[in-house]
């Protein structure tokens, strides 16, 4: 199988990139890791004329820490993110080993990844619960905006013909007492989830949740931030019985369709049974670093 | 756009199991074909060609990729090595010996790709364990062997490794 005809160009700069965005407009597609693109090229259902590799824009493959927050390139690879270490985001850890699989994961970026904007893609949901913004640069502006407005639809953003995504802005958590987990679904390995929960929970000294986000992956047309749970949740102690009412509340949220990996209703009930998981482990987590 | 096809044909030079070698690659041809048709490297194979079973594994860069889902122009001027440069002056890689000794293989179509991909886990983790090893190949597809050879063979080669250092 190949992908085709297209014509083929590996700029050096971010202004090469403008000027060929420029000339090809909507023609062309931007190639980064090319785990998500090339897989559909081949298969026919994406035929760029014009394709762009960023491969060669060395400064997005890497990420800066800050008080203020993580800045991560968008050509940082889920195997970079693997295995760094960024205690006060434990979420990207417990995420990135999930996605695809090894091979896949040691050339696919996180830019990459939500640009395709697959509903089911488990970088939208940890990002979504992290509160993460993008950074989209262009000829004429750098804009910022948050994930939650760039994911618009199927497979579509914000992102215009002219602009390209360059960094993953993620705010510093509310208080160093953050944990995480991602919870996944999947059929087999490398698989795209059936279900996918990303949860993040700062809680305060005296054990009250101070922030909380919760992802959702295929629950949703686009990936999924399940808002009314996160609000349950703050300002109050984690215990079990809030778990248990947060994670009904969870599985209401979002709009699963069924399909050849579920029912709707086996996905919300998956939801429920993620949130309530995650959120137990976490609240063992928190219970085990007090007593110590 | 008629004349596209011919004139898109570019030059790829790649360093591949230490030789440098080049080619004529159409932008659309995909690593592993350039590996086996261009180059003659027929020892990569190409298995599901829907980045599913790894069979086409070789290290880019010192990192195991499907090269059925990169481009060869994406290759230039990298370093590519596939299962052809794991045997020395005729004497096998010894995760090549621990696959034979063990039975990793039956029909032996994704050894190629499990031999990359293990090279590259032995390389970060020379001790794993069978949990790590498992996760480790989880990439790679094989319909014969129900893995438990595989995962025996990379142990064993762990071990003998441990013992005498083999370059890779």
């Amino acid at each position: 199988m190949f992908p085709s005809a297209f014509e083929y160009y590996a700029p050096k700069t971010l202004d090469e990139v403008y000027g060929l965005l420029a000339q090809y407009g909507d023609e062309a597609k931007i190639l980064a890791g090319g785990q998500s693109l090339l897989p559909m090229m081949k298969l026919r259902l994406a035929a760029p004329s014009v394709l762009i590799d960023i491969g060669s824009l060395g400064h997005l493959s890497s990420a800066t820490e800050t008080a203020e927050g993580l800045s991560m390139g968008a050509l940082m690879r889920h195997k970079t993110i693997e295995t760094s270490h960024w205690p006060h985001y434990p979420l990207l850890r417990e995420t990135a080993p999930w996605i695809a699989d090894p091979l896949v994961r040691n050339r696919g970026t996180i830019g990459g990844s939500l640009a395709h904007a697959d509903p089911a893609a488990d970088w939208g949901a940890a990002l979504l619960a992290l509160g993460a913004s993008v950074q989209i640069e262009s000829r004429d502006r750098i804009r910022h905006m948050a994930l939650e407005e760039f994911f618009v639809d199927l497979y579509t953003t914000a992102l215009e013909p002219q602009e390209v995504l360059t960094r993953i802005v993620i705010p510093v958590p509310a208080t160093a007492a953050t944990f995480a987990r991602y919870l996944k679904l999947e059929r087999k390995v490398g698989d795209f989830a059936v279900v996918g929960v990303a949860i993040t929970v700062s809680l305060a000294i005296d054990g009250t949740v101070a922030q909380a986000g919760i992802g959702m992956a295929a629950m949703s047309g686009v990936p999924f931030a399940a808002h009314q749970t996160e609000s349950l949740l703050v300002g109050r102690q984690l215990t079990p019985a809030l778990i248990k009412e947060v994670s009904e509340s969870a599985s209401q949220e979002g709009d699963p369709e069924s399909d050849r990996r579920g029912s709707a209703e086996y996905k919300r009930s998956m939801a429920r049974v993620f949130v309530e998981r995650g959120l137990s482990q976490i609240l063992q987590q928190w219970e085990s670093t007090q007593s110590a | 756009m008629e004349s596209r096809k011919e004139d898109a044909r570019r030059m790829v030079s790649v360093t591949i199991n230490g030789e440098m070698r080049q080619g004529l690659a159409e932008p659309r041809t995909l690593l592993a074909y350039f590996i086996r048709e261009t180059l003659g490297l027929t020892g990569t194979h190409v298995g599901c060609d829907t980045t599913s079973c790894g069979a086409c594994t070789v290290l880019f860069d010192g990192e195991p990729v499907k090269s059925c889902t990169v481009l060869a122009v994406q290759a230039d001027q990298h370093q590519i090595d596939t299962v052809e440069g794991l045997e020395t002056d005729n004497v096998l890689h010894p995760l090549q010996q621990a696959f034979w000794d063990n039975h990793g293989l039956q029909c032996g179509f994704c050894t190629p790709g499990m031999l990359m991909t293990s090279v590259a886990l032995l390389q970060k983790n020379p001790h794993p364990t069978e949990s790590e090893i498992r996760h480790g190949i989880s990439g790679n597809l094989c319909r014969c062997t129900g893995y438990v050879n595989i995962v025996k063979a990379i142990t064993d080669a762990s071990h003998k490794m441990q013992k005498e250092p083999a370059e890779v």
